[in-house]
């Protein structure tokens, strides 16, 4: 069997995922017997490659995440919502009941720490943030979700063993969902 | 009270008469999914999780508040009502903002307990994020509308039980809310007794002691009918 490629890629979400992935310890052994893990936040910053199965933390809050989910979705085969921010927003999501100027407003000016002196930043560089957060299936197709904030580290590991040896996961199964 | 037969699943039960679905299902271990009713005060089919089919009936009817009768054919767990329980579990998340990561009574919620059952692992519909009110006047407990999920629990241990009448309804559809007197701040209350069993009665982190932080809630909802059933006792 030739090796299978994997991607984990965090979008907006406080990487809480990603640790918890690291959390399945040397079982990490297991998984690269079968899958290489060929783009990953800590890899430098190369352009999203074709993979089998690629672990997406996070929602979709600016237009580089647009714009790189929908990379992801063509070059993936199999696209993982992982962890609750990518599956409902979350708390990343939390900023949707304001608009987004007073957001911006609150965290760059008003906040408490900025002493009414801060400024909004305003460099071409930046990303966009979009007026709403919205989790992945409202703009690409997903294939499989792995909620929790973050999912624990035993469910994570189970997906992966499962797809890496070509079967379906199921998480209704001894109570492995959850959400929070 | 007279005993009348109905069948419940493909099995002939000889039932009270005058019980509603709900109870008779209950006393003979056929599970129901609800949300709205709680031991002690009365229903209303709020929630529509209790829905059976029931045989020559052409819609779904809440088996919280219909009762048996003779000879009916009821079904609580086809296919098409499985369906219908995870599209209302589903539309309960996505009508507020549960951020279960953030809520005191994560872990400790039968809204989460309740995805779980349904098996929900994500919701097919868009998240409204409405912005809802935080009531942090009361001196003692807080009201989070964006956690309520107005199965009317609070209204009803209010006015039944504690006879306070504090909690009220207010607006319909998507911008119901529960209100407190007239609209007024909780902790402005001149009916509120401070008695704190609309917290217990809550099935989600909408009603919470200020002294809990993040997953650290714990409620007890079945002394609601312990309370009421010592009342009747006159102990």
């Amino acid at each position: 069997m030739t090796k299978k490629k994997l991607a984990t890629v965090w979008l907006g979400g406080c990487s809480g995922c990603h640790m918890s992935l690291l959390d399945i310890d040397e079982r990490i052994l297991e998984v690269i017997k079968l899958a290489d893990i060929v783009k990953c936040p800590i890899v430098d910053g190369k352009e999203f490659p074709e993979v089998d199965v690629a672990l997406v933390e996070g929602s979709v809050t600016s237009d580089e995440h647009l714009h790189e989910i929908q990379l992801i979705r063509k070059r993936a085969k199999l696209l993982i919502a992982f962890g609750d921010c990518a599956v409902t927003s979350n708390v990343t999501g939390m900023r949707n009941y304001f608009s987004k100027d007073e957001v911006f407003n609150y965290a760059y000016i008003q906040a408490v720490s900025n002493d009414k002196q801060g400024k909004t930043p305003n460099h071409p560089a930046l990303l966009k943030l979009q007026e709403k957060v919205v989790p992945l299936q409202e703009v690409v197709d997903v294939d499989f979700v792995i909620p929790g904030c973050p999912p624990s580290a035993d469910t994570i590991f189970y997906v992966l063993f499962e797809f890496l040896n070509g079967r379906v996961p199921d998480l209704s199964q001894e109570r492995k969902l959850k959400y929070g | 009270m007279a005993k009348i037969p109905v069948n419940i699943d493909g099995k002939a039960f000889e039932v009270e008469a005058g019980k509603t679905i709900l109870e008779v299902c209950c006393d003979n271990g056929i599970e129901i999914l609800t949300m709205c009713h709680l031991e002690g005060v009365g229903d209303v089919g709020a929630c529509r999780l209790c829905l059976v089919e029931i045989e020559g009936i052409n819609k779904l009817l809440p088996a919280c508040t219909t009762k048996v009768a003779v000879n009916q054919v009821i079904k609580t767990n086809t296919e098409r009502l499985k369906k219908y329980q995870k599209i209302t579990t589903e539309l309960f998340f996505a009508e507020r903002n549960h951020i279960c990561s953030v809520c005191v009574a994560n872990n400790n919620c039968e809204l989460q307990e309740l995805g779980y059952k349904v098996g929900m692992d994500h919701v097919r519909f868009p998240y409204l994020f409405p912005k809802c009110e935080t009531d942090t006047s009361h001196p003692w407990f807080v009201m989070d509308h964006n956690r309520c999920i107005m199965c009317t629990r609070c209204v009803r241990v209010c006015s039944e039980v504690e006879g306070a009448h504090n909690w009220g309804i207010m607006n319909r559809g998507f911008q119901v809310r529960i209100i407190s007197d007239f609209d007024t701040p909780w902790g402005e209350s001149i009916t509120c007794t401070s008695c704190g069993k609309c917290v217990q009665a809550c099935p989600t982190g909408a009603l919470w002691p200020k002294a809990v932080v993040q997953g650290q809630l714990a409620k007890q909802p079945e002394m609601i009918a312990e309370l009421v059933q010592k009342r009747k006792m006159n102990l």
